[in-house]
């Protein structure tokens, strides 16, 4: 199915909206995802998580394109992701990511970057964009900040401007990958509790996190990766409650 | 800043040698024609006349070698195999060829006169040096666009490219603005380096200012003792032509040091 505009039609519920099917990716010869596959349907809010180097990252950044894979399938709303001939402007519209550094640009002010890709990627009227800033400003909260630089800003703030810069493009699927890994701990709360509210309005979401305890309480499916595989995944109760693989109880003893 | 720029002691200080250098045929042994002092100040207007090319031909190459040298910096980073060895192999060849051989082909490779249609565009030998000292520069700034370019996170490309950006829009709007101030104080120094360069002219028949006052002192039957104050006229020109510069490109480098 082509894509259409975002601000279409939701997706149907019974079809996943994120669909991996035996996903492969080497960097050379050190093989980083060995077959993942697993589904997401609109609305959910999945984490992974898993010991460092086990492929997390890699594995979320081939969900928007921004890394390829050899083998398998992921699709995003029925459209191949690998296939050369998609349009992947269209793509990253659909699919918005947060990344642990924020990546926010240094010479544009918080409101700046929030306006920049809806104006120049998609064309969008400057007031029209500019009003949708003022209230992503305000639905992460931080209005009052929007002629900061990202200089002048905590992690947290920055991190929070980041994720508002990915909603201006009205996506229908977030990644997070390990947003709150570089924080400090005092502004963590913050950029997980915009992430909590997105997830009550139901934007699908894909997390890598190492905050089980926010896994927990947001996540409706767990994955734990090991070495480019997926070990063990369920619900958020069960897992963390009763798991099974001798690896994914080792991993959580550790960090629990 | 602008204290900064005319420090008192460095100022005074080339007074002084300049002063003092017309000391040994002023006051030890004064000349029946002219004294050093006469002589310079009656060719002063024709050193400064030279001077003035010399100007002219380090703002006319430094802008030429910006542009080229802004193209062939993205150039080398292209991901087009062609385009960025070919312009690698441009670049290191410029870079590390004497400005001379540079400046010497140039002058023996570009024609006399252009001709177009029924009119023919005579080139002066000025425009040609600046032609010849805008290739080397290029290269140089080639290297400071390239080295600016990688020094951005590659995490800027990345989240542009999430956000949907093309490569062209995310050089032109995320990278190239955050370079503007690296490449700001290592192409000033570039252009220093050009203008203290430009005297290289001379040797092929420009008239600028070393040239020209040469000529003069041939013309005052090449006295030795012309030499030092003569010369030192020009060192005082170039000095307080490019001290300024320099002292700028320090405040800059400080100035955004704070912001990188």
């Amino acid at each position: 199915m082509p894509f259409t505009s975002s601000d279409g039609d939701a997706w149907p519920s019974d079809q996943p909206i994120v669909s991996l099917v035996d996903v492969h990716k080497s960097f050379g010869h050190v093989e980083v995802l060995r077959g993942i596959s697993f589904d997401v349907f609109q609305g959910d809010a999945v984490c992974i998580i898993g010991p460092s180097g086990s492929g997390k990252s890699t594995l979320i950044r081939c969900i928007n394109g921004l890394a390829n894979f050899q083998r398998g399938s992921i699709k995003v709303e029925g459209q191949e992701v690998s296939d050369a001939n998609i349009d992947k402007r269209k793509l990253r519209k659909k699919v918005g990511i947060v990344f642990q550094q924020y990546n926010l640009f240094p010479h544009k002010t918080a409101l700046q970057n929030i306006m920049m890709a809806p104006i120049h990627v998609l064309r969008e009227p400057k007031d029209v964009v500019l009003d949708r800033a003022v209230k992503l400003m305000k639905k992460v909260r931080l209005d009052g900040l929007e002629n900061r630089y990202p200089g002048e800003l905590s992690g947290g703030q920055q991190q929070r401007v980041a994720i508002a810069r990915s909603l201006a493009m009205n996506p229908n699927i977030m990644l997070f990958d390990e947003v709150t890994a570089a924080l400090d701990p005092e502004t963590v709360k913050e950029v997980l509790r915009t992430i909590r509210e997105l997830t009550e309005e139901d934007m699908t979401c894909i997390l890598v996190t190492h905050e089980m305890g926010f896994a927990r309480e947001v996540g409706d499916h767990i994955y734990f990766t090991d070495r480019g595989l997926i070990v063990e995944h369920g619900e958020p109760d069960e897992f963390f409650k009763a798991a099974k693989d001798p690896r994914t109880r080792a991993f959580l003893n550790q960090v629990l | 800043m602008v204290s900064n720029i005319a420090r008192p002691r460095y100022c005074a200080a080339l007074a002084l040698l300049f002063l003092f250098s017309f000391w040994g045929e002023t006051v030890a042994a004064p000349n029946p024609h002219f004294s050093p002092f006469e002589a310079l100040w009656i060719w002063m207007p024709f050193i400064l006349s030279g001077f003035l090319l010399n100007l002219v031909m380090s703002l006319l190459a430094a802008v030429l070698g910006t542009i080229l040298g802004g193209l062939l910096g993205i150039a080398q980073l292209s991901t087009s195999k062609v385009i960025c060895s070919s312009s690698v192999f441009v670049t290191q060849v410029f870079r590390n060829t004497p400005w001379i051989i540079i400046l010497f082909a140039v002058m023996l490779l570009v024609p006399f006169e252009l001709k177009l249609g029924t009119r023919s565009l005579i080139i002066p030998d000025w425009l040609k040096a600046t032609v010849g000292f805008a290739i080397p520069v290029s290269a140089n700034v080639a290297e400071v666009v390239r080295g600016a370019i990688l020094s951005v996170p590659s995490g800027q490309w990345e989240s542009s490219e999430s956000l949907g950006f093309s490569k062209w829009q995310t050089l032109r709007m995320v990278i190239l603005p955050q370079c503007v101030k690296r490449m700001m104080a290592p192409w000033m120094n570039a252009y220093a380096i050009l203008v203290l360069s430009t005297p290289i002219a001379a040797v092929l028949g420009v008239h600028e200012a070393v040239g020209n006052a040469q000529q003069a002192m041939e013309a005052l039957g090449a006295r030795t003792s012309l030499l030092v104050p003569f010369y030192s006229f020009i060192l005082v020109l170039f000095f307080f032509y490019i001290y300024p510069i320099s002292r700028l490109t320090l405040w800059l480098e400080r100035r955004y040091a704070v912001y990188l």
